[in-house]
């Protein structure tokens, strides 16, 4: 298997190495003295199994919501993780015996640059930034998260896509071994989800490795994983091994599972319901008696990133295309 | 048997999911309610509901079967908790997760097939609490036994609710749905219908 090296990426588009590495240190440097604040600290209860990596040099990114975030422990203790089973806690109980390093990603289809790059090389040369984003599953229930990752476009434009390239499509690791809810086929795996170019290319979707500055943990998709804030959660596809740059619409796992209840788009809408419940509101995730009487919030829009995104939806029947 | 041991054990037994969830809450006990709590505390009730009805189905195959008629005494008293719980899970759906929105509930009963569904469920119930009693026993004498067949298609539509509201994984409503199918089954074996349905059979 040929594995290659970061210098193997062309790089002509982005800072060189030594600028970067020097404003990272300059950022390192002035956190260190209190005068910038970059990512959150990390929170000194890992109570993961894995022990999480701080994350070196994240600037605080663009779009981040001032709303308060979920604590750490709700959003590793509570997500749909189905490779690890369909209970909440699941992903939290069962992730424990699942090995995040080393890891490799394949890059193929309508690209000039294609192989197989592990994560460093995949990133390197794009600075970590946080973005605290909205998160909303199709399920009717929202966290406030503080990512850490790059933007999925600064990632893509390296391996210059070619004309042809109008989806991006994505597949998780296929490991039962290490991830017991694949050994029963709830749904079909391994797990895929797609992107159009546009919103692969849109400024405010993440490849995500890191939350509250710290490595993710195996229950939230580590090593690296998407975050498509307009979308339902499950359109964030987690420890991604390919990303194919393909001219036809990709499939996508909960579509292929329940065609008329999940579809390719998968936007945030909440004045189309799923079949079987509302997406008008929301329960905002939080636990103790807080969370028990919070009250329910109306469900955004594109989930209140509209700004942003509309503009690829415009024509297009959200309704029929949900 | 002593019915005055028993019933009282059987009472708290059944009371039981409601103390632990109340310490659940109260942070007594672990594993707390985690980060959606009213979602935990609206699914525990929910599961109890079905299983109680169940149970309460087990009664009369088990006597059967056993030879043990005096088990009949706990079929009441199983039967009322069942509906406590029917009763408990909407309300905590209505009380905590659309916290008293009665526009949003009323699209949900009329709307959203799986609480329809449910809702149905709770209705085909309602008679069968209400006549419950040695009382209403007595008056409404053999039209009371058939009355409380209700509970059969309460019990198949408690089940539908509980299949058609998950997502993907079917595993744990199909199990229900098994041994609602065994308990009807045997109860069909045994019926004069089974006679006339499959003659000479
Ligand atoms: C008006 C009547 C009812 C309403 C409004 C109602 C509502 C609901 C709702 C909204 C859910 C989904 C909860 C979620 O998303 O997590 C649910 C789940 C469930 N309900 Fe009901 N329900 C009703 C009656 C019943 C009855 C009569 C039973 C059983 C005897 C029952 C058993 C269940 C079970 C087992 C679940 C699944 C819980 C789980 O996910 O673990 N429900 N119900």
């Amino acid at each position: 298997m040929l594995i290659r090296k970061p210098a193997d990426i062309p790089t002509s588009e982005i800072t060189s190495e030594s600028t970067y590495l020097n404003r990272r240190s300059v950022i390192a440097g002035l956190a260190a003295t209190g005068l910038v604040g970059t990512s959150r600290a990390a929170p000194d209860h890992l109570e993961t199994g894995t022990a999480q990596k701080e994350l070196p040099g994240v600037t605080s990114g663009p779009f981040s919501t001032d709303e308060p975030p979920n604590s750490y422990e709700d959003i590793t203790t509570y997500n749909n993780y189905y490779e690890f089973g369909t209970g909440k806690d699941d992903p939290h109980r069962n992730s424990g015996a699942f090995r995040p390093e080393p890891w490799t990603v394949r890059v193929e289809g309508e690209a000039e640059v294609t192989g197989e790059f592990d994560v460093e090389g995949l990133l390197s040369g794009v600075g970590l930034e946080e973005r605290v984003y909205r998160m909303r599953c199709v399920e009717a229930w929202s966290m406030i998260i503080p990512w850490v990752g790059v933007p999925l476009g600064e990632v893509l434009k390296r391996f210059r896509p070619t004309s042809r390239a109008k989806y991006v499509a994505f597949q998780t690791v296929f490991r039962p071994d290490e991830m017991p809810g694949q050994r029963r086929r709830v749904l079909r795996w391994p797990y895929v989800e797609g992107l159009t170019m546009e919103e692969a290319t849109n400024p405010l979707t993440l490849l995500a490795v890191g939350v509250y500055g710290v490595t993710l943990p195996n229950q939230n998709g580590a090593p690296l994983r998407l975050i498509v804030p307009w979308k339902y959660g499950f359109k964030g596809i987690k420890s991604i091994v390919s990303i194919r740059l393909q001219e036809s619409p990709p499939s996508t796992s909960w579509n292929i599972a329940a065609p008329r209840e999940y579809g390719f788009y998968a936007n945030v809408n909440p004045e189309v319901d799923h079949p079987r419940w509302s997406q008008a509101t929301e329960r905002r995730i939080g636990s103790g008696f807080s969370g028990l009487f919070a009250r329910r919030i109306p469900t955004q829009m594109f989930n209140g990133y509209g700004e942003q995104v509309a503009q690829l939806y415009s024509g297009l029947d959200l309704r029929r295309n949900y | 048997m002593n019915t005055r041991v028993y019933k009282p054990l059987l009472f708290a037994a059944c009371l039981a999911p409601v103390i632990w969830l109340v310490l659940r809450i109260a942070g007594v006990l672990q594993p707390g309610l985690g980060a959606n709590p009213a979602e935990e505390i609206q699914d525990e009730l929910g599961v109890w509901a079905l299983r109680l009805l169940l149970a309460t189905l087990c009664v009369t195959p088990a006597a059967r079967l056993l030879k043990k008629p005096r088990l009949y005494r706990f079929r009441r008293m199983l039967g009322l908790y069942a509906f406590f719980y029917c009763m408990l899970h909407p309300l905590a759906y209505f009380l905590l997760d659309l916290q008293l929105d009665f526009a949003h509930l009323g699209e949900d009963l009329l709307a959203r097939t799986f609480i329809t569904v449910g809702m149905g469920a709770v209705l085909l119930l309602i008679p069968l609490a209400i006549t419950s009693t040695r009382g209403w026993q007595r008056r409404l004498g053999r039209r009371w036994n058939r009355l409380h067949r209700l509970i059969y298609p309460a019990a198949v539509l408690a089940c539908w609710h509980f299949y058609w509201q998950v997502k993907a994984d079917t595993a744990e409503p199909l199990l229900y749905c098994a041994i609602l199918a065994l308990l009807l089954g045997i109860r069909f074996w045994w019926s004069p219908l089974r006679g006339r349905l499959f003659r000479g059979g």
